[in-house]
């Protein structure tokens, strides 16, 4: 017959996978302790170039973790202690912004009207941001990073993604859990200036 | 990155002075190549073409100065980039006059004119005369306006520049919907009503199925007929429609209609910043993101003149070639699905690619908009882990999967049944259609951009040019496979080499300028020639930023490569090809 070879060949690439699936998701169920296929360990293992078997994983009831790289949207940082926002109101995220969706009305002081150096209104247009992390590679004071939220579909689109400080600030401590690495480098460079002053 | 671009020699100049007195002259610093008299240029072109061999017309593009420089008179400018099929690029500007801007076509003389003439007639407003068919090709006829001259505003215009002044330091929030109100954001040519209108397109359709409709055709028992595939059609590889006049089964004449993604990047470009290009060159091909970050990259950075630390130029060029991997893999595996191999070998190949996005998400924190690229380096380093994750897919994984997937493709009688002798390209068409990357190597040209006129460290590795002899899809297929394996190669020279040290030249700025020049950068990508051709005035914005797209100048020869094949031929054709639509309408 016509081709059939190909086609028994194609075949058995399938049924091969089919039972490395079932042989694998048998090994990670014991191994589990009778519990999940997809723990931790399973995933590293599972979804890494090393993996035999299905790939697929049943989101959004399991999950990947994401690399701490990850972009997500940006939010605003504040300091646990203090519950002050580490931005300075000096602009440059609203500069290098690509879209154009920061805006930032910078505070002043009651009295004597001289600008301040923290915002007294930001807002994001989270529906226009495109995901760019400029804000956050150039922000000057670290106060503005890219968070690991992403479900966050709405079913208006006027207004409701256009997020106010309130919305957007997030505790340096989190900061910290989702970016270690990041957030080591920061302190590192943060220390000595302080000594200095 | 000092990549000297080769000059043509003065020699040329010389001759081509000579020969042609007062009608080629050195163009004006800091422009490059030669300008040429209106009237003369198809004159000019034709002994280019003939005597010199600079048979490869591979750009056209246009300027608006509407204040002059350079003590020249307001005008528009088309720019011409021609190539030898070895390599050595000619510049050529031609000048078109403010108010009624015409230039002669070159359409009759390089086909790969048409696309890229129409191209600058809707977004430009230059009239090409004899071109044959000059049409809008992006925009639709209902467009008011030709949106890249400097004068055009949007509906949603606020400044000439970014960064906009209302952002910052009072920055209360305006969504542009509420500056300005849907369905109010829509302009129409003067004394242009929709009710009235009727797109030029389909009159062009089906008025041969009108006259033929009635009288049987004698040698035929079927009618023609027009056909529409598409915009949505599930083999189109986005949304693009093929206008095809079927007489019987086999096609007589097809025309790919484009422009639904159409988004006005240049115009975008003009506005942004330099660096904030960077992110939306991601969304040209949204399938390699990191080489058009790499194209555009390479482009500004010959006009910054800034020097490329090493470990950045290998990670550069690491990216580069995973992403010509992931290209091609995806391109093989949607070509079964076009085939009726529905899923099988797709679902493969994007699991292959699914690692390799893993690996760019690791880097560069996204998957497919990785926006990586700096001028003068990349945003972040490789990471242990990442250049771990990339060892293991460059040496061990990777080969795996190419070796598998020949085995199942390469001898299949049913995949050859449907791929060979189909879409025959010959070489000669394909270079005067400016057809560039698989498509062109096919057909048997050796014409690779990082061979012709190296960039990055691309001369510091050793790799083929991978070759077909016939020119038909099947061969296509062996070309991409072939570069696959090509690519690992140079992956895992890189790999093994790769040196420490600093990923970026100086520190990252935010707004830098960029010196007043012209400058034209380009790279192999993996669908052909990705071209950037950029303007500073020496301010913080580019002046003029244009993409030279490798899908939308292929897509040029569709319509030969069809005419005589049958309908079920088409979706081969169109996925050998090659195209994203992201690229195609930019
Ligand atoms: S760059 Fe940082 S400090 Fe400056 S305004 Fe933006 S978030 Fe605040
Ligand atoms: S991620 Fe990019 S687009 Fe989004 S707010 Fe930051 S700079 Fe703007």
């Amino acid at each position: 017959m016509y081709a059939s070879l190909y086609v028994l060949k194609a075949f058995g690439v399938t049924l091969r996978r089919f039972v490395e699936s079932y042989v694998d998701d048998l090994k990670w169920f014991l191994k589990g302790g009778f519990g999940k296929r997809y723990t931790p360990d399973a995933l590293a293992v599972r979804q890494s170039p090393k993996g035999r078997g299905i790939f697929t994983v049943q989101y959004p009831a399991e999950r990947l973790p994401l690399p701490e790289r990850f972009r997500g949207f940006p939010f605003l940082v504040y300091d646990d202690e203090t519950g002050k926002p580490l931005c300075t109101a000096c602009g440059t995220c609203a500069r290098v912004c690509p879209p154009q969706c920061i805006w930032i009305v910078r505070a002043s002081h009651p009295e004597t009207g001289k600008p301040l150096r923290e915002p007294a209104e930001f807002h994001i247009d989270i529906s226009i941001c495109m995901n760019c992390g400029f804000c956050a590679e150039f922000c000057p004071f670290d106060a503005i990073k890219m968070g690991q939220e992403i479900e966050i579909a709405t079913f208006e689109r006027d207004g409701t993604l256009l997020w106010n400080q309130e919305k957007l600030l997030r505790p340096l401590s989190y900061h910290a859990q989702i970016h270690p690495t990041d957030y080591a480098q920061e302190q590192a460079k943060r220390k000595p200036k302080k000594k200095k002053a | 990155m000092t990549e000297v671009t080769p000059e043509p020699t003065n020699g040329l100049m010389a001759e081509l002075q000579e020969r042609f007195p007062g009608a080629a002259q050195p163009a004006p610093e800091p422009q490059e190549g030669l300008t040429i008299a209106r009237d003369r240029l198809v004159e000019v072109a034709t002994y280019l073409r003939d005597e010199l061999g600079y048979a490869y017309l591979s750009n056209i593009t246009s300027v608006d100065y509407p204040e002059g420089t350079n003590g020249l008179p307001p005008r528009f400018e088309v720019v011409y980039h021609l190539y030898q099929p070895t390599g050595g690029p000619l510049v050529l500007h031609v000048h078109a006059d403010r108010e009624d801007p015409a230039v002669p076509s070159l359409a009759p003389l390089f086909p790969s004119a048409n696309f890229q003439e129409r191209e600058a007639w809707d977004l430009m407003g230059i009239r090409f005369e004899g071109h044959p068919d000059l049409r809008r090709i992006l925009l639709w006829e209902g467009f008011d306006g030709h949106p890249l001259r400097k004068d055009w505003h949007e509906p949603y215009y606020e400044e000439d520049h970014k960064p906009f002044s209302s952002r910052f330091p009072e920055g209360r929030p305006m969504p542009a919907e509420e500056r300005t109100l849907l369905r109010r954001n829509l302009r129409y040519p003067p004394g242009w009503s929709p009710r009235d209108w009727r797109p030029m397109a389909d009159t062009w359709g089906y008025t041969p199925h009108d006259e033929v409709a009635h009288q049987k055709n004698p040698t035929h028992p079927a009618d023609r007929v027009v056909l529409n595939m598409g915009p949505h059609h599930p083999s189109t590889h986005g949304v693009l429609r093929l206008l095809v006049t079927l007489e019987g089964e086999t096609i007589q004449k097809l025309e790919p209609m484009f422009g639904f993604l159409h988004r006005c990047h240049e115009k975008i470009g003009e506005r942004n910043t330099w660096l904030a290009n960077m992110p939306y060159t991601d969304r040209l091909d949204y399938v390699c993101s990191m080489s058009n970050n790499l194209g555009y990259a390479i482009a500004v950075e010959k006009l910054l003149d800034v020097e490329v630390p090493e470990r950045a130029e290998y990670i550069r060029v690491i990216m580069a070639e995973f992403t010509r991997f992931l290209n091609h893999a995806v391109s093989i595996g949607f070509t079964g699905n076009d085939l009726g191999i529905y899923f099988t070998a797709m679902l493969y190949a994007l699991e292959e690619r699914e690692f390799i996005l893993d690996l760019f998400e690791m880097t560069a924190g996204s998957r497919m908009m990785c926006n990586y690229m700096r001028f003068g380096g990349v945003a972040h380093d490789m990471t242990d882990e990442a250049v771990e994750l990339a060892r293991e897919l460059a040496f061990e994984r990777l080969p795996r999967f190419v070796d598998k997937l020949e085995a199942f493709l390469t001898d299949n009688e049913l995949f050859r049944a449907r791929t060979v002798d189909v879409g025959v390209l010959p070489p000669e068409q394909a270079i005067a259609y400016g057809c560039t990357g698989p498509l062109l190597r096919a057909s048997g040209v050796p014409y690779d951009v990082r061979r012709a006129e190296p960039y990055s460290i691309y001369d510091q590795f050793d790799f083929d040019v991978v070759v077909g002899t016939n020119g038909d899809a099947y061969d296509r297929y062996l070309v991409r496979v072939g570069e696959m394996r090509q690519s690992l190669r140079i992956l895992q020279q890189a790999l093994n080499r790769l040196p420490g040290g600093p990923v970026m030249a100086g520190k990252k700025k935010a707004t830098l300028k960029v010196p007043a020049g012209e400058a034209y950068g380009r790279i192999e990508a993996p669908k052909g020639e990705m071209g950037f051709y950029i303007i500073s005035d020496g301010g913080p914005n580019p002046y003029r930023y244009h993409i030279r797209a490798p899908s939308f100048i292929n897509l040029g020869v569709m319509g030969e490569l069809c005419r005589g094949h049958l309908i079920a031929d088409v979706v081969i054709i169109l996925a050998s090809i090659d195209i994203t639509l992201g690229e195609v309408d930019r």
